[in-house]
């Protein structure tokens, strides 16, 4: 479809516009002329349909004046804003620099009060009660539709307050974290293990490895698959790797569950996992606000 | 007066078959229009994917507007040409095709969205084998409707039918415009515009569906059976000229009021809001008009149930058409715009427009075509008026007030800057409405429920009577 970029389209829309009100004002001046005189009763216009018929009142004079009404005010308003082809309005006024006015009254207003804090530490600022309350107030609004209201976390997302970190939990990693935004990959493992009973020894090594009931012999078995398969990102000891995100197996807090089902799904078709990037449309300020308030929440803000 | 010609009938068939199906259409979508109120309340109420809300809330839309209210303009469109056209409808066949092939669309529609396949326009979800069939019931429907125009008896043509002739042609328009899509398989399609082409194109389309659709097809419902139920003369040929050319002229202009502050052109946007604002007079020159011709016989009101709904439809329809262009206005919508304030003024217009002025002319209609003078109970007539309008208040009044509500909670800051509300704690203070809400539409649904009863007592063991065709007024036999 056409992008309607001639300056031509401005002149059409312009003219059509124009002539449309006009038109109306014309159309309404026509047939507002007749009135009625003192005592006069309407007469019918003669016409009949299956007994119907019509009277020929005038057209009440409060509707029509609220009728032209409309109409001055809608060549008032484009004479003042953006209306007629491409010519701006007279008062400059457009959405977009409304939006960006607004953002910068904001800016001189609230700035202030949240930059204060871009002095100060995060673990300090972690201990701040005004900052914490803050904090939590922009948390509410940017981060709670996943990670939930009291950062508890659900299935696929993580929990924010369990100490346990997928990229690390001081305050250059969560900074990073909620700037960049995380991809999590776990590649599908199951051709790299083999067959489905290698899969299933390979999911009691991890249960036993985070003291889950197993079955002790397959999770014999599964220990060498691990140490073939897995051991490049989740490490020897299945303690992880925060450098690329593998999560720590040992400690039984499970992003997409521990159960044996959801480790066999997990190790069969992989997991793509996204913490979007908050870096445009969080400033600094707020950045490090919230980074602050999740250090706080996770038990370590006085470390 | 004249003698009537017994040589000839008029085809009241076609008629009978969208009036009852009006009423049976109308218990359905309202139902489905409970159950996903119901969902906002309990969502664990969303047992299957296909009885979820975003799979079940396009099957309400589309069950209430097109097969309610489209059955609605079908039966009273049929009836009204016929009968100030003094002629039988153009093409018997053709007619009943129109009601065998529009049933099949809403069968269609009934199975298709709640199995999630949608175009994903709204009121135009339906998929592109569908639309096929909705343009050729159309097309049928124009020429039936025309062609009885053009064989009429009468010199003029009555104003219920430019209503009725406008909303047909238009229609057309938008159905194949907004429609225009590239098939990929049998229940897959994507839309020939892309971008914010596709948002305008999708709200022309979608405001002048309720321009057209549920505007000027009910205008002309309203032109036929206020005037024979008040037994008055329209009160102005004048103002009936004025906003008729008005109405729909003005009303293609305003859609871009639905996408204030997105990606569309300020230019566009400001159109849309000035044309949404000179729309007023000419909406309310049709209120004025249908209650004017009540003047001098004003007294009928306290007795009638049937004019009672018809001018507590105009009430409402003069209510949401001063409303609209209020919040067509930027600085209103921005409040409005994306709450449940919006749920409540299509509602107003809606219930207390669309559906009251469709139960008075239903109320009208069916006992004539099933030759009685008069409903079985016009006391639960009245009971249903009173059932239903109690309903609609509380309907509106809830959701203006959570509408409201979540504009200002949405916008609230506090000193710090930060939003003073988590989007959540707006939904969490909605409850409150959305429960009073539902108690609204079930005294709405209750009403139709009465009606059904009503209708079926009225029809059952009744002959179906095809009225003869009396010359016209000062014609000579």
């Amino acid at each position: 479809m056409s992008d309607f970029l001639h300056d031509g389209w401005s002149l059409y829309i312009a003219i059509i516009t124009v002539v449309s009100l006009l038109a109306c004002a014309v159309f309404l001046k026509m047939l507002s002329t007749q009135k009625l005189a003192k005592g006069e009763q309407p007469g019918t216009t003669g016409h009949s349909w299956d007994d119907l018929e019509e009277f020929n009142n005038p057209l009440p004079r409060w509707w029509m004046w609220l009728f032209y009404i409309t109409i001055v005010f809608s060549f008032i308003y484009l004479i003042l804003y953006p209306g007629l082809g491409s010519w701006g309005g007279y008062l400059g006024w457009s959405s977009t620099g409304q939006y960006q006015e607004e953002q910068k009254r904001a800016a001189a207003t609230f700035g202030p009060i949240i930059d204060r804090f871009l002095k100060q530490d995060a673990v300090i600022v972690a201990a701040d009660a005004e900052a914490r309350e803050i904090g939590q107030r922009l948390f509410l609004n940017y981060c709670a539709q996943c990670h939930g209201s009291d950062a508890g976390g659900s299935r696929g997302y993580p929990n924010l307050r369990d100490g346990d970190w997928l990229y690390g939990g001081t305050p250059e990693a969560i900074r990073t974290t909620i700037v960049d935004g995380r991809n999590g990959v776990m590649p599908p493992m199951a051709a790299a293990l083999g067959s489905s009973e290698d899969v299933r020894d390979t999911v009691h090594y991890v249960l036993s490895l985070a003291g889950r009931t197993h079955d002790g012999l397959r999770a014999q078995r599964g220990r060498v698959k691990y140490a073939t398969a897995c051991v490049a990102c989740h490490g020897a000891d299945g303690k992880g790797n925060q450098q690329l995100g593998a999560p720590n197996l040992t400690d039984d807090i499970w992003l997409h569950g521990g159960t044996e089902a959801a480790i066999t799904e997990s190790i069969v078709k992989g997991r793509v996992n996204q913490m979007p990037a908050h870096r445009d449309f969080l400033d600094e300020g707020k950045i490090h606000l919230l980074t602050a308030y999740v250090l706080g929440i996770s038990g370590q803000g006085g470390k | 007066m004249q003698a009537p010609s017994t040589c000839n009938t008029y085809n009241y068939t076609v008629v009978r078959q969208f009036a009852i199906m009006t009423v049976v259409w109308g218990i359905v979508g309202m139902l489905v229009g409970l159950i996903i109120a119901a969902q906002l309340i309990w969502p664990e109420l969303n047992l299957t994917p296909w009885l979820s809300y975003g799979r079940l809330r396009p099957l309400h839309t589309n069950a209430v507007i097109f097969a309610f209210g489209g059955s609605a303009l079908f039966a009273t469109s049929y009836y009204v040409v016929q009968r100030t056209c003094h002629v039988r409808l153009f093409g018997d066949w053709l007619a009943s095709f129109t009601f065998w092939g529009w049933q099949a669309v809403i069968v269609l529609a009934a199975v298709t969205l709640p199995l999630g396949m949608t175009s994903g326009k709204e009121y135009a979800e339906l998929e592109w084998p569908i639309d096929v069939l909705i343009t050729l019931v159309w097309v049928s429907y124009a020429v039936v409707f025309f062609g009885t125009i053009a064989k009429r008896k009468t010199p003029h043509i009555y104003v219920a039918n430019w209503f009725f002739g406008a909303f047909i042609i238009t229609v057309a328009v938008l159905h194949l415009v907004n429609s225009a899509a590239m098939p990929v398989t049998l229940t897959k399609s994507y839309s020939a515009y892309a971008g914010v082409q596709d948002a305008m194109v999708q709200w022309w389309y979608g405001h002048n569906a309720v321009g057209f659709f549920l505007t000027a097809g009910f205008l002309g419902m309203m032109y036929y059976f206020i005037p024979k139920q008040a037994g008055r003369p329209v009160y102005s040929y004048r103002l009936s000229v004025v906003h008729f050319w008005a109405l729909i002229f003005t009303y293609m202009w305003a859609g871009p009021h639905h996408l204030h502050y997105t990606a569309l052109p300020d230019w566009a946007q400001s159109i849309g809001m000035i044309f949404s604002l000179v729309l007023l007079a000419p909406s309310w020159g049709g209120m004025i008009n249908g209650i004017m011709t009540l003047s001098g016989a004003w007294y009928k009101l306290r007795t009638d149930p049937i004019l009672k709904f018809l001018v507590v439809s105009l009430s409402f329809y003069g209510m949401s058409t001063f409303e609209g262009p209020m919040m067509s206005i930027k600085t209103v919508n921005a409040l409005s715009h994306y709450t449940d304030w919006t749920i409540g003024h299509v509602h107003s217009g809606a219930l207390g427009w669309v559906g009251m002025v469709t139960f008075g002319s239903l109320y009208y209609l069916i006992p004539r075509l099933y030759g009685r003078t008069e409903m079985h109970s016009m006391k639960l007539v009245t009971l249903h008026f009173w059932v239903a309008t109690i309903g609609i208040v509380l309907y509106i009044a809830a959701m203006w007030i959570a509408g409201v509500m979540q504009g200002l909670m949405w916008r609230a800051v506090n000193p710090d800057g930060t939003l003073t509300y988590a989007f959540v704690e707006s939904v969490k203070a909605t409850y409150p409405y959305y429960a009073v809400r539902l108690l609204g539409g079930l005294l709405y649904f209750a009403g139709a429920l009465i009606m059904g009863w009503n209708v079926y007592k009225t029809v059952v063991g009744q002959k179906a009577v095809d009225a003869p065709i009396p010359l016209p007024a000062g014609a000579h036999a």
